[in-house]
């Protein structure tokens, strides 16, 4: 499972860093950072997907392998 | 249906300022969403209504076709030229939009806004004991409690003195609540004069680094090394006052009111308060309380609709948010929703600048109510009273403790 994060979508909504902090970050302006890059690993699989299902501006993907 | 039925001419004329509207908004978004989903009204000099999400995000993320110079629909047309408006960023467009806005980001960013967690406890925890040390077992929950917890936070992030509270509400009621009712108040006692005087002792008295306020901060800002206008200061503050208090005490009602007739839902929290965070969006999306506004900028069409330049749109959320195209079982509130795009705040470029505040406010009131008061109903349906206009929420809440 890999994450695909558009920030030209984002809008700084933030429930991405909020449900999954392992996953996103934010910036000094509140918009999201996406901290993996390639493979989710699995034990936060979960939580990527959550912050996908949640994005307001459907600014995140999942991109399975 | 019968009671939809038996209102003379509302379908075609809908007026959302109203106690009818008050009463029952929810009901009358979803019978438009299916029968007239893109609804006008001869209010305002001529008002639309789309309530599908399809139509509501298509709006808030056109600012082509539609300008943000007017987000409160009213008779009185906004005073400023765009692209600022009377209240940067929310009122501006772009690209001065971005500009104005990127001011306020920081200091509303998440990681500033969570270290007001304790002292938004220990405030709400005070109201508690207040309530608690009351006589009865009957409290009102909007009064007593909802309403005081933004007015209290954002006055200490202003550097507002708190005892001023009173004061912001006159405001609010007469901005929001009832269109163009500022226009008549004597021109000492209007939000510009208070703002005006406040800055004036800001700009006298400046205090910096970790003692500065928020207006500190927007009085010393600049954009490019100009120092903003003082219209662009008392614009933003303005903003930030009126548009963070009855909203979140809004949410933080509306999900009491929800709660007071829910056990069940109050058990499921009291057993797994792991799904609050969950829940709390839950009641964002079916409580959502902000209906914004839009004025056309151009002539165009709007789901088949002819929208003319200068004609005014409600955007809707709180109908977006309860659209069955757009969410599974849109009208059941699952407090465990675990896919909820809900556009309680907003969707576009503005997004709700205070979201990160909003949700830590109504998340602590509602974990300190649970905590402190489990069991509890309304004291009596009929005396809650709903807030007419483009924020909803319960404005009176008895609510008896069991």
């Amino acid at each position: 499972m890999k994450i695909k994060y558009n920030r030209d979508a984002c809008q700084g909504h933030n429930r991405c860093y909020m449900l999954a902090p392992e996953v996103f970050d934010v910036d000094d302006e509140g918009y999201a950072i996406l901290l993996i890059d390639g493979d989710v690993p699995e034990e936060l699989q979960e939580k990527a997907q959550l912050t996908v299902d949640n994005c307001p501006e459907f600014a995140i993907e999942v991109v399975e392998d | 249906m019968t009671d939809m039925q038996s209102r003379p001419d509302y379908a075609r004329d809908f007026d959302h300022t109203t106690e009818e509207w008050a009463n029952h908004a929810p009901e009358i978004w979803d019978e438009y969403r299916q029968s007239c989903p893109v609804a006008k009204s001869d209010i305002f000099g001529g008002t639309w209504l789309p309530t599908r999400h399809v139509d509501v995000s298509a709006i808030a993320h056109d600012t082509e076709n539609y300008t943000s110079q007017g987000v409160i629909v009213g008779p009185v047309p906004p005073d400023v030229d765009a692209p600022m408006g009377p209240a940067p960023p929310i009122t501006s467009d772009p690209p001065f939009h971005g500009i104005a806005r990127r001011l306020l980001l920081p200091p509303f960013a998440p990681k500033p806004i969570n270290a007001l967690e304790p002292y938004t406890r220990q405030y709400c925890n005070d109201l508690i004991d207040t309530l608690l040390a009351s006589e009865g077992d009957e409290v009102d929950a909007a009064v007593g409690y909802a309403q005081h917890i933004p007015v209290r936070i954002i006055a200490k992030m202003l550097g507002l003195p708190e005892e001023d509270g009173e004061i912001f509400r006159k405001f609010i009621h007469a901005i929001i609540e009832t269109p163009g009712a500022d226009e008549e108040l004597p021109p000492d006692e209007t939000l510009d004069a208070y703002l005006d005087n406040q800055i004036a002792q800001h700009r006298a008295n400046p205090k910096t680094g970790d003692d500065a306020d928020l207006i500190d901060y927007l009085v010393a800002a600049d954009i490019e090394g100009m120092p903003l206008s003082d219209e662009h200061v008392r614009g933003s503050i303005a903003l930030l006052l009126i548009a963070g208090i009855d909203t979140t005490w809004s949410a933080i009602g509306a999900s009491i009111w929800h709660f007071a007739q829910n056990p069940d839902h109050r058990r499921q929290v009291a057993e797994d308060p792991s799904i609050m965070p969950f829940a709390v969006e839950e009641m964002l999306r079916y409580y959502a309380p902000v209906t914004m506004a839009r004025i056309a900028a151009t002539d165009h069409e709007l789901g088949g609709c002819p929208v003319q330049k200068g004609d005014w749109l409600l955007l809707p959320f709180p109908a977006a948010n309860r659209d069955p195209e757009a969410f599974e079982h849109a009208d059941q509130v699952i407090l465990d929703r675990k896919a909820n795009r809900h556009g309680a705040f907003g969707l576009g470029i503005h997004r709700c600048l205070g979201s990160n505040l909003a949700r830590l406010e109504l998340s602590i009131a509602l974990e300190t109510w649970l905590d402190r008061i489990p069991e509890f109903e309304l004291a009596d349906p009929e005396r809650v009273r709903w807030s007419k206009g483009q924020i909803r929420g319960p404005r009176e809440l008895p609510i008896r403790i069991l």
